[in-house]
This record gives structure tokens, sequence and C-alpha cells, in this order.
């Protein structure tokens, strides 16, 4: 199968993976660009990184983001690791359809509407908009991602060894967290790590969501961006690309040692 | 204590469903009711900003009387208003367009992943993936750089020698259909590359060896084989594309009419909740088909695997 089909792909790979990470290496070049004009290059500087840790607003926004993301992606990863376990393991009870439906449809719910419909929940109840409202939202939408995640790593889980458990006298709740649960961990993990990203990102659902003094960071970055480009936001963009980059990178490591020690064990009789 | 035992495990299996099945009937369905109510309400200058507002005080006949409150005076000037139409159709057409070019773009990529070495596979599923993992804001903001008039595609084609004066990308349709491409490939690309990884290459061989061309045997194998990942890809760039706010927000400009953006405004800058609860609800009733579609092929998918 080599020849034309095999150049072909060759071709299509490199077209598309330069379409996917040429305009963010662009963005990180220029991050480092001397000049206040950001298309323009005028030398290596660091300077709008200085300028960046001197602006005590967006320090603030980065500030309240990270806790935003760290509970809200705690607690969706709890939610949506149970919402996975009731879809998989319970073919039947009331309102399956109607509780399957309010899982998958946040994945393609347009970001306008569910935050829209948020504010007017927290408004008609009274709630104060802040840091509470944002993170409540966060975990809404974010529990359905990781609960995506889980699912499809639990579908290919071996039930018998959870009843193997139970036979040997584990309560259900034993057999889940000492055979279930370790098996499914990396995915918790990435649900983990996909619901953190995602709180990290989101811009719509926290403007609608947000109040006074719980500004986020995106929030922050797009009132900067609606007034104009500045290397000081491609110094921002870069950290925050850099942090994902790393965490992704941390995980998919320890993942792949888990896989190998697994293989060992499995290995020796 | 035995009891105790027993009972845990019903306990332990209904809180299991319980915990997020309430989560999300209050966080989730609720506040579509309270949209719809809303939606019937007359804007006020009150926080909130809308009126009737029911309380509990209100008593049975208070209750009724403000009932009586609501209309759908709302949905009438949303459909009587060229510019709210006009937003919802200007929508669609940018999402389906938007939709058909990433599965335009995505598809030989998924392709040559899918035929990519196996040992390079999970490599090149991680590089697709990390770009999804980096915020989409960045992403957009990213496009603004190079297609500005004076950005770095301009300046990469002059020095070409290809243009004498500036490409107009920014602030047109162009660049929302670049943006929209570039933001949702990730989604395209994994579902095609599921369907086309799991193909029996061998049957291609076949074709081949029975006097296909390559072309053809594309044509009559892969590609309908590689439908059910076609389908669900399109769904996942379809949907949130039609009520994208970002991207025609910060590449479209002013003049690019989208439905997300024209809900933002009423909410953000004329602080008409209720028309923006009205264009939510219209806009929810267009994309509920496709929305229930594709769950059913999502549920469908899960049960044969």
């Amino acid at each position: 199968m080599a020849g034309t089909w095999g150049r072909f792909n060759v071709v299509a790979l490199v077209l598309g993976f330069a379409f996917l990470y040429l305009p963010i290496v662009l963005l990180i070049i220029f991050s480092f660009n001397e000049s206040r004009l950001v298309t323009v290059w005028a030398g290596f500087s660091t300077r709008w990184y200085g300028e960046m840790l001197n602006n005590r607003g967006l320090l603030d926004a980065a500030w309240v983001t990270a806790r935003v993301a760290f509970l809200s992606a705690t607690v969706a990863t709890v939610l949506g690791t149970m919402a996975a376990v009731a879809l998989t393991r319970y073919v039947r009870f009331r309102g399956r359809l109607l509780f399957s439906g309010m899982v998958f449809a946040p994945l393609v719910m347009p970001e306008v509407i569910t935050g829209l419909s948020l504010l007017l929940l927290f408004v008609a109840i009274g709630f104060d908009r802040g840091f509470a409202t944002v993170t409540l939202a966060h975990i809404t939408f974010s529990m359905c991602f990781v609960a995506v995640v889980v699912q499809s790593r639990l579908i290919s889980f071996d039930e018998s060894l959870e009843e193997a458990a139970m036979d040997l006298g584990a309560t259900p709740a034993k057999a889940f967290f000492q055979v279930t649960l370790p098996v499914i961990m990396p995915a918790v993990i990435a649900g983990w790590m996909l619901a953190f990203t995602l709180s990290l990102d989101d811009l719509v659902i926290a403007s609608f969501t947000s109040g006074p003094g719980a500004t986020t960071l995106p929030m922050k970055i797009y009132s900067q961006v609606r007034l104009g480009v500045t290397p000081e936001i491609n110094a921002v963009c870069t950290i925050l690309i850099g942090i994902v980059a790393i965490g992704v990178i941390i995980t998919s490591l320890v993942n792949k040692r888990r896989e190998v020690l697994r293989r060992r064990e499995e290995a020796t009789p | 204590m035995k009891l105790l035992r027993r009972l845990f495990p019903a306990i332990g299996s209904r809180l299991v469903i319980a915990v997020p099945y309430l989560w999300l009937l209050c966080l989730f369905l609720i506040p579509f009711v309270i949209v719809f109510k809303i939606s019937l309400s007359q804007v006020t200058i009150a926080m909130p900003p809308y009126m009737p507002v029911f309380g509990l005080e209100d008593g049975v006949s208070g209750f009724l009387e403000k009932l009586r409150g609501l209309s759908l005076e709302n949905y009438v000037w949303l459909f009587g208003d060229p510019l709210y139409i006009n937003a919802y159709l200007s929508s669609l057409y940018i999402a389906a367009v938007s939709t058909l070019l990433t599965l335009l773009v995505g598809y030989p990529l998924a392709y040559g992943m899918a035929r990519a070495p196996a040992n390079l596979r999970p490599l090149l599923l991680m590089m697709v993936i990390l770009p999804f993992w980096t915020s989409f804001l960045i992403r957009v903001y990213a496009w603004i750089g190079i297609l500005k008039p004076e950005g770095l595609l301009n300046q990469f084609l002059f020095f070409l020698g290809v243009i004498d004066e500036p490409l107009i990308i920014l602030n047109t349709t162009r660049a929302v259909y670049i943006g929209i491409v570039y933001s949702y490939l990730p989604f395209m690309v994994l579902p095609l590359y599921a369907t086309l990884e799991k193909m029996d290459y061998s049957l291609i061989e076949a074709a081949e060896d029975l006097g296909c061309t390559r072309l053809s045997a594309f044509w009559k194998i892969t590609f309908p084989l590689s439908l059910p990942g076609i389908v669900a890809g399109c769904m996942l760039v379809f949907i949130p594309a039609v009520g994208e706010f970002v991207i025609p927000d910060l590449l479209g400009g002013p003049r690019t009419l989208m439905i997300g953006k024209t809900l933002w405004s009423e909410f953000f800058s004329n602080r008409d909740w209720p028309v923006a609860s009205a264009v939510a609800i219209v806009l929810l009733m267009i994309l509920v088909l496709p929305i229930v579609y594709f769950q059913r092929t999502q549920a469908r998918a899960r049960e044969q695997a």
C-alpha cells in the first residue's frame, strides 16, 4: 500500500498538523517580541512577561480562575464518575432516558444557552452572583465531559473482576473502590484534567454567571482582546499553554508507567 | 450491622444514580423552564429586569393574576423583525458551510492517521487532542494576528509576491469559517479516526484485486463504512457552531450576523432579558432535533460496543 496513497497520507498529516499548530507556535513566538506591534518582529525580549507579572488585575483574575477550575474539576469528577457508573451498570431505572439525555446534551449545547439559563436560575432563587455561581455552573457542564470519558473506559472494563471480589466477600462499595476504581483511574484522571481545562478556558458561561469580584482570566483576556492584540496577552496565553502542555505530558507519562507496571504484574505469575 | 450491610448496596446504588441525576435536574433542566417563563415576561427597569416576578407570598389569586401578565409578545416581536430571522438563517448557513469545510479538512487528516504505522498512532492521536486542551479563546485570538490586513498571512504572501494588496479576511465571514474549522477540527477528526481505524482494509485490497480503481474503491467501500464517524463528527461541529459567540465576535467583525452574538448583545448591551430568553428558546427549538438525533446515534453506538 505504499506509493501514491502512502504519499497522500503523509502530505495530509503534515498539512493537517501544520494547520493545527502553526497559529499556536506563532502566538508563542510573538510573545517574546520586543515591539509592541504583535506582527512585526523587533528582537527577542521577555519584557512582556515582566509587565504581565506587574498587572494586578490579571494576577487576581488568574487566582480566581485557578480556584474555580480546581474546585469545579474535583466535584465534576466525582459527579461525572457517578453518572458514568450509573449509565453503564444500571441498564434499567426510572427516568434513565432523561438522565442519559441530560448527560449528553451539555456536550453540544451552545454555551450562550447554558450560560443564560444558569444565570436566570441563580437570579430566580436569589443566589448572589460570584465565585460560587461560576463554580456551580462549571461543575454542571464539565461533569458531563467527565462522564463520557469515564464511561468509555467502564464499557471495556471486565465486570467479572468486580463480581469475583464480591463473591470473595467484598461489599459492592469495597469492590468498586478496590477493584474497579484503580483500573479506570487513568480515565478518571483524564476526566479531571479535561474538566480543569474546560473551566480554565470558559469565557461565555463565566461571563453570564459571574459577578463583581469574580472576574476570571478568560473574561479579563477577552476584555483586553477587544481593545486590540497586545504582546502582554500573548505572554499570558503562552504561560497558560505551557501549564496545560506540562499537565498533559505528565499525566500521559504517569499513565504509561502504570500501564507498564500493570503489564509487568500480569506477566509475573 | 447485618441489616446495614444488606441495605447499603441498595442505598449505594440509589445514591450513584440519584446524586448526579438531581444535580442535572436542578442545574440543567429546571433552568430551561425558567428561561421559558422569562421569555414570556416583559422587560422592566428593576433587578431582576423583568416582570412579573413570582413569589411564595403571592398566594393562589396573586399567582393567577401574575400568570395573566405572561404573553407571547416577545416571540411575535422576534418573528416580526427581519434582524432576528436573518441572524438565525445566517447562523445555520455559516454553521453548515463550516461543518462541510471541517469535514473536508478533517477527513484526509483522520485517514492519514488511521493508515499510519500502528506504533505512531497514539502519538498522532495525542497531537490532535493537545490543541483541544489549550484555550479556545487563545486559539481564536491567535488568528487575529495572522488574518489582519497587516498580519502574518499577508506579510507572507507579499514576501512570496503572490499578492499586490492585502487580502481582507479579518472581520468577514471568511474569517469565521477559518475560526470554526480550526477550533472544531479535533471534534471532527476524533470520531472519523475511530471509525476509520476499525475498518478492515483487506476489503479495499479485495476491491482493487477485482479491478476497482483506488478512487472508486474509496467511494464504494471506505466512504460508506466511515459514515457513522462522519455523522457524529458533523453533529459535534454543527450544533455548537450554530450558537457560537466567541468566533464571530472576535473574527467576524460587526457585520457578521450570528444568533449567539445577537443573544449576547440583547443580554449584556440592551439588558433585555426577556428577549434574550426568547432568542435562546427559539434557538433551542431549532437545535433540539439534531441534538436528539445525535444522542440516539451515540447511545446506539455505545450499546453496540
